[in-house]
């Protein structure tokens, strides 16, 4: 039995291929259903259809579709990186024109400042050569003064040396020459 | 016939593990079970027109707001135009664009077969050999129509190599030539051999899964050879179109 089952495995299939059979009666498969000829015919009937309409479906709607959609993109890529340039652009022309700017309002402040004190200077130059003006004239005035009073203290001096001799000369019971007693009081001052 | 074939059933039961790796790729009509004639609406049929909606859904529908800040679907969708785009491009130069919806077509056919394929129960229709025969022969047949409708019969300077010495030229073109007429062959059983051997490997484990014993490391291995699949669903459908970049590249520039 079990020799019979394996000559009729063994040869059954072939002979079943060999007249042609694909399927066995089981439904299972003899050989290597790919080359059972029978089936070609079916197979690349079908395959023709399903090559025809994808290539149509793929060359007249989804193949152009894609390639717009691409070249959209890509312009609207190329447009933005532009735009971008461009902002840059402008960007840096704002921080060129920002530091020029501040440079300019730098220097003009050095200008203003240097002018401030250049003037602030004149002034007190001027204020200064004024009050040294007003000094001197005031202490020339002081010293006139003190010249003044320094003579007239002289004189007071004079005037009660004077005075003062005649009293001493009358309290000793001299007689008092006005002349003398001037003469005498000069010759002592210079003394 | 019919008992000798239940006898064969018997065997696998008794040994616990059924394995038919193959019944996946079975083409079975949609409606009854008659004879399958070229135009009866089958398995492939459907998930045919399943990889075509999902196509639409991707490309037609996802693109449909024209957002100039990309959803989710519209950004794959653009993320496939312009991997497949730039694929072209690079490698046919310029003035290969212009055939940039056909390998296109090719790419995201293949790619979403491949992926729907993946889905537990369902088939994948790029693992027949009628499928990609049809898509390497297509490709095959248009190239070299191409080639000499461009270049007449300087497009055969694609097999006389100039850079080689004199003696060498003919040596040279005869592989040259025997290479260009493999190409159609190794283009669609490399992608049709991909698909159905990860799929039957994976059936493969799957039925070992019988067996309480060695299950986890069975669901471990499918789980492994899941996530290979995923990989290779998307690099065969970029080997695919990308050799068919190359191919239109010779019909475009046959000079080396």
């Amino acid at each position: 039995m079990a020799t019979e089952t394996t000559a009729a495995q063994h040869v059954e299939p072939l002979a079943l291929e060999e007249a042609g059979m694909c399927v066995d009666a089981n439904g299972g498969a003899i050989g290597m259903p790919q080359l059972c000829f029978d089936w070609f015919p079916n197979q690349m009937f079908w395959l023709a259809v399903t090559l025809v309409v994808i290539f149509l479906v793929l060359s007249r709607v989804a193949l152009p579709r894609i390639a717009a959609i691409l070249a959209e993109r890509q312009g609207t890529i190329t447009n933005d990186i532009a735009a971008a340039e461009d902002l840059k652009a402008k960007a840096v022309e704002a921080e060129a024109a920002y530091n020029q700017a501040l440079a300019d309002a730098r220097t003009e402040a050095q200008v203003i400042v240097a002018k401030a004190k250049a003037d602030i200077q004149a002034e007190l130059d001027v204020a200064i050569q004024k009050a040294d003006a007003e000094i001197a004239a005031k202490s020339a005035e002081s010293e006139k003064a003190i010249a003044e009073i320094r003579a007239g203290a002289l004189d007071s001096v004079k005037a009660v040396a004077t005075d003062t001799a005649a009293e001493l000369v009358s309290v000793l019971g001299g007689s008092v020459d006005a002349k003398a007693v001037d003469a005498a009081v000069a010759s002592r001052l210079k003394g | 016939m019919a008992s000798e074939s239940m006898g064969v059933e018997h065997v696998s039961e008794e040994s616990g593990l059924v394995f038919h790796p193959m019944d996946q790729f079975i083409v079975k009509p949609l409606f009854g079970d008659g004879p399958i004639a070229w135009y009866t609406p089958t398995n492939v049929t459907l998930w045919m027109a399943l990889a075509v909606l999902a196509i639409i859904a991707l490309m037609v529908l996802s693109t449909r707001k024209r957002a100039i800040v990309p959803g989710r679907g519209q950004s794959i969708a653009e993320l496939a135009y312009g991997f497949v785009y730039k694929m072209v491009e690079d490698v046919t130069g310029k003035d290969g664009i212009k055939y940039f919806p056909y390998i296109m077509t090719l790419f995201l056919f293949i790619v979403c077969a491949n992926f729907l394929g993946l889905i537990p129960g369902s088939f994948t229709t790029t693992s027949h050999l009628a499928v990609t025969v049809v898509m390497a022969l297509a490709v095959f047949l248009t190239v070299t129509v191409l080639g000499f409708y461009l270049h007449g019969v300087s497009f055969l300077k694609l097999f006389w190599i100039e850079q080689a010495p004199l003696v060498l030229r003919p040596i040279l073109a005869l592989i040259e030539v025997i290479s260009y007429f493999v190409r159609p062959v190794s283009h669609s059983i490399r992608l049709m051999g991909n698909m159905m051997a990860g799929h039957a490997v994976m059936k493969v484990f799957a039925a070992f899964a019988g067996l309480a014993v060695i299950a986890p490391v069975s669901v471990l291995a499918i789980s492994a050879i899941y996530a290979l699949e995923i990989l290779v669903s998307f690099i065969q459908a970029y080997v695919f179109a990308i050799l068919t970049c190359v191919y239109l590249k010779d019909a475009l520039h046959p000079q080396h």
